[in-house]
Parts: C-alpha cells; structure tokens; sequence
C-alpha cells in the first residue's frame, strides 16, 4: 500500500504544472516553473525514502 | 598541440587504461561481458545508470536547450526522476524474473516472458534501431566538443573516430566491467566541472543566480515559462511521462538493472539518483548566461553555447579539463549502448538461429555484433544528413511502444499474449514511423482540435493504440495458446496488489 505514494510526484510534476508555469514569485534565486520542477525532485526523493523505509519488501536482514 | 589538448588525451588514456584492466584476474564469458555476472553493487549500479543521464546531452543539449528553446528544457530532469520513481516500482520486477531465469538482455526477458522467440527477435531489432542514434550522437557531440576544447587544433571527425576506437577496445575486451570503471572517472570529473562552471559563470558575469534570471526576464522572458503552444504544458507533460515509463526499457538502461546484485541496490539508488539529477540544474544556469553573454548562436549552434562561453572565460587549461569531461561523458554511454546492442542481437538474433550455440561462440558473436555496430554508426556519424535527425526523434517513441508488454508483463498474460504484444509492438512502431517521416500531427486528420491536444507527444499516441490493439488481439488468440504455456512468474503480481 505504501508503494500509493509514488503516485504523488506525478501530480506534483505533471498534474498542478499547469499552476506553476509562471516566472514570479522568484524563490530561492530562481524563476518560479524552474523552482517547482527542482521542488518535487527532492520531494520525490523524500517520498522514495519513506516508501523504502516502509516498504514490508525491505524488512528483515540484509538481502541473499 | 596546446595544454588543452594534452589534458584531453590525458584522460582518453586514463580511461582506455581503465576500461582494459577492469577484469583484470576475472575469467571472460557471456554473463560477465553482458551483466557483469550479475555481481554489481550499489556504487557501480549508481554510477552506470547515473552514466546513462550525464552524456553529452549534458554539455551540449542541456545548456543548448536552454539557450535556444528555454524553459522546454526542463523536461529532461523532470521526466529523469519520475523514471526514478517508476523504477522502485517496475526494475525490481524485472531484476527478481531475470535472476530466477537466467536473463542476460531484454530481448531474452520478452521472449522468456512471452514464451516466445519471435518477440524476442523484434525487441532486439527495435533496440538495435533506437540506439544507433544515441551512439552516433554521442560520437558527434564528442567530436564537437574535444575540437572546440582544443582551439580547433583537431578536427571533430579525428576525435569522433579516437573516441569511437576506444569504446570499442575497453568494451571488446572488458564488457560492461568497461564500462563501471571509467564510469568512476567520469563522475567524478562531470561533477567537478558542471558545478564549478554553473556556479563560477553566474556570479562571475550577473553577481548571483537571481541576478542572471532577472536579465534573461527583461530580454527574453518567454524562455522563463512553457508557451501556449507548441513546447507547450500539454507537451511536456504527455513527452515527460512517455520518458519517464520508456527510461528502463532503453536497451543500455535494462542492461544495467540486468547487471545488479540484488534488488535493494535498485532501489536504494531509486532515492538519490534524483537528487543527483539536479546537477543539470547547473547546465540550465550555463545555457541561460549564454543568452545574455554570447547571443547569436543559431539553431543547432545553440548546443554550442556551454563551450563557447567556456572558451570566452577560462584559462586553455580550465578549457582541457572541461574537454576532458566531455569526452568522457561520451566514452562511458557509448560502451553501455555498444554492449548492451550486441547483446540484445546475440541472443535476439543469432541464438535463435544457433540454439546450441557455446558460450564462447556466442562471446565471440558478441563481439562482431559490437564491432558492425560502431561501424554503422560511425559511417552515419561521418554522413549524417536527415535519416539521422528522423531516427534521432523516433528512438524515445519506438522503445516506448515496449512498455505496454513490459507492464502487462507483471500481470495476467490472458489479457496480453505474445501475439498481443507483438501486434501492438509493431503497430505501434508504424504509428511512430509514418507520423515522423511524413510530419503528420493530429490537426492534419482532426483541423478543429486545440493545441492541448494537438501537441500531445506522438509516441504517446501511438502507445494508447498500442495497447488497445495488443488487448484486442490477445482476447481473440488466447485459445489459440495451448495450456503447454511457460508458467509464469506469480510473485512480482502478489507484491503489486499489497
């Protein structure tokens, strides 16, 4: 189940781009479409930890 | 011959060096050359799939991207860290039925999974096809970018061929063990050198990161966000998800998965392969201070904007090293794709003619096949001309019509049989031909449909037909498969549905 969340980089990446395809607010140096692309790279990083953190697949002793 | 150069040719014989004594003290055969007997970690498995990211797109086609098209670049790191994601989930599957059944290149996992030779000999034709592109694009962009790095002072077709000879040595001798080793090198140089460049150019010409956004806003500040039409959200969106599913079939990627110790590596560089994508972030800030610093450069000029700006800022042995990383950027894609082909066709190809084939013969196969390899594609390198730019385009939408049969793979096959898959495969591929060759896009047939639509990209298309036809096909022949059918592989689909 919690494999679910790798859906949410897609909506973040693809789904509300329609919503960050825009120059301002500038956010840490950068035009807005660029900083929310870079955004949900290190999201999508987070969330691929917390699913292999949570994953039962990963539990147990390390692997043969 | 000035100091540019000699760094150059440095490292192209450091790399050479370390591709041929990889396998020092490893007995040479099939799965050792092709997979690397199945035996890589989770440093090399990073730095080979990382290998498949940072070619010479980087140096070229990010900061060329970015200069002449804008924020349409940003596709590419997009749709590389969904196919990250994806990863976690599909590039286990494939790894766990890959060990288990002695899978060495993915045309053997489709015709094992299919039960089915025939497919397996498609897969590696269409391999075969969307790769000779990518290694004669990479042999171009290596000849561009140690002419440029060297003032000039070698021709880019004299580097293309030194660049071409020695993939082909360290790959014939070592396999993908090539490959990992001078994949270390190369990271190592490419990280160095993007980021000191990315940071260095804009604090050096604007004062900051901001600063240098702000300037390209007052000149240009379309390139800032997707147009409405065209490279427009609909594309980018429809192109960065096509990718994304596509990225682990490329035929140099599978190989790579094929090549891992254990699933756990796979997936532990699903996590930070990502963050490691946002060095291109670095290329982007070159090709946007390029706009600004060296205005001009025309079309398919543009890829050239990261160089020559290298060249108007830096000292000729700054400008070397710079060389140097990008010929490596080359080198290490080029192996990955030139073994990775050779062994698609090995076993798509000639083990279905020669069953009994030893495994020595069929090494030795290996190796012609890389060989005629990188003649083809150094003779398109040399020619070039528009068959070229057509293949080029088509590459990414041909391996995506695979995706359907790898998905439904994990599955109940009653819904997607081999004559399924190989109806939806080739249809597919002739959706993608026919609309590449002659330009068709969907305006032509529907005038009154709006651009939203319009700019979806063509592979996707081709693929929504793909799978209809596959599952259409697949329900009117299933009783045509006797029960005699290979038992599929159950746990990957036990683990999908928790």
């Amino acid at each position: 189940m919690i494999k679910l969340l790798l859906i949410v980089p897609f909506i973040g990446m693809c789904l509300l781009l329609p919503f960050a395809n825009r120059i301002e607010p500038y956010i840490f140096g950068l035009p807005f479409l660029l900083f929310w692309i870079i955004l949900w790279m290190v999201l999508s990083s987070a969330i691929l930890a917390i699913v292999y953190k949570y994953d039962p697949a990963n539990q147990g002793g390390e692997e043969k | 011959m000035n100091v540019a150069l000699l760094i150059i040719f440095a490292f192209a014989a450091l790399a050479l060096f370390l591709g041929i004594r990889a396998t020092h003290g490893k007995e040479m055969n099939v799965d050792e050359f092709a997979v690397g007997n199945k035996g890589f970690g989770t440093l090399f498995i990073f730095l080979l799939i990382a290998g498949e990211v940072y070619t010479t797109f980087t140096f070229l086609g990010g900061s060329g991207w970015a200069y002449s098209k804008g924020a349409a670049a940003f596709y590419v790191p997009a749709y590389i860290c969904l196919a990250y994601v994806i990863s976690y989930w599909i590039v286990p599957n494939i790894w766990r039925y890959a060990k288990q059944n002695h899978i060495i290149s993915q045309p053997d996992y489709f015709a094992s999974k299919f039960n089915s030779p025939i497919l397996g000999l498609v897969v590696s034709f269409i391999g075969t096809i969307a790769l000779i592109p990518y290694i004669v694009i990479q042999l171009k962009g290596l000849g561009i970018i140690v002419s440029e790095a060297s003032y000039g002072s070698i021709s880019p077709l004299a580097a293309s061929t030194i660049g071409a000879i020695i993939a082909t040595i360290y790959v014939i001798i070592s396999g993908i063990h090539g490959s990992a080793w001078t994949a270390v090198l190369k990271d190592i140089m490419i990280l160095f050198v993007i980021v000191f460049l990315g940071i260095y150019i804009p604090f050096h010409y604007f004062g900051g990161i901001q600063p240098l956004f702000k300037a390209v806003e007052a000149v240009k500040p379309e390139s800032l966000v997707l147009s409405a039409e065209g490279l427009s959200i609909s594309w980018f969106v429809s192109t960065v998800i096509l990718n994304a599913f596509s990225f682990y079939l490329l035929p140099n990627s599978f190989s790579v998965v094929l090549s891992a110790k254990g699933e756990r590596s796979l997936k532990k560089n699903a996590i930070t392969l990502p963050l490691y994508t946002l060095l291109l972030l670095f290329a982007f800030f070159i090709g946007f201070a390029a706009i600004i610093e060296i205005p001009g450069l025309q079309g398919a000029d543009g890829d050239l904007s990261l160089l020559r700006l290298t060249l108007q800022t830096f000292d000729p042995w700054v400008v070397g090293i710079v060389g140097a990383a990008g010929l490596l950027t080359a080198l290490v894609p080029v192996s990955v794709m030139l073994m990775s082909a050779s062994i698609g066709l090995m076993t798509g190809f000639y083990k279905l003619i020669a069953p009994q084939a030893s495994d020595r013969q069929q090494l030795i196969v290996s190796k012609v096949f890389v060989l005629i390899i990188i003649v083809v594609a150094f003779i398109f390198t040399v020619t070039g001309g528009n068959a070229l730019a057509i293949l080029n385009i088509m590459s990414y939408s041909f391996i995506a019509q695979l995706v359907p049969a790898l998905l439904f793979s994990f599955f109940n096959q009653r819904a997607f049989n081999k004559f399924g898959a190989m109806a939806g495969i080739i249809t597919g591929v002739a959706i993608v031909l026919y609309a590449t060759v002659t330009g068709a896009k969907l305006a032509d047939a529907f005038p009154s449909i709006p651009p939203i639509i319009n700019d979806i990209n063509t592979g996707a298309i081709a693929m929504a037909v793909n799978v209809i036809i596959a599952i259409f096909v697949s329900l009117l022949t299933n009783h045509l498969i006797s029960s005699g059918r290979k038992e599929t592989y159950q746990e990957p689909a036990k683990d999908l549905v928790k």
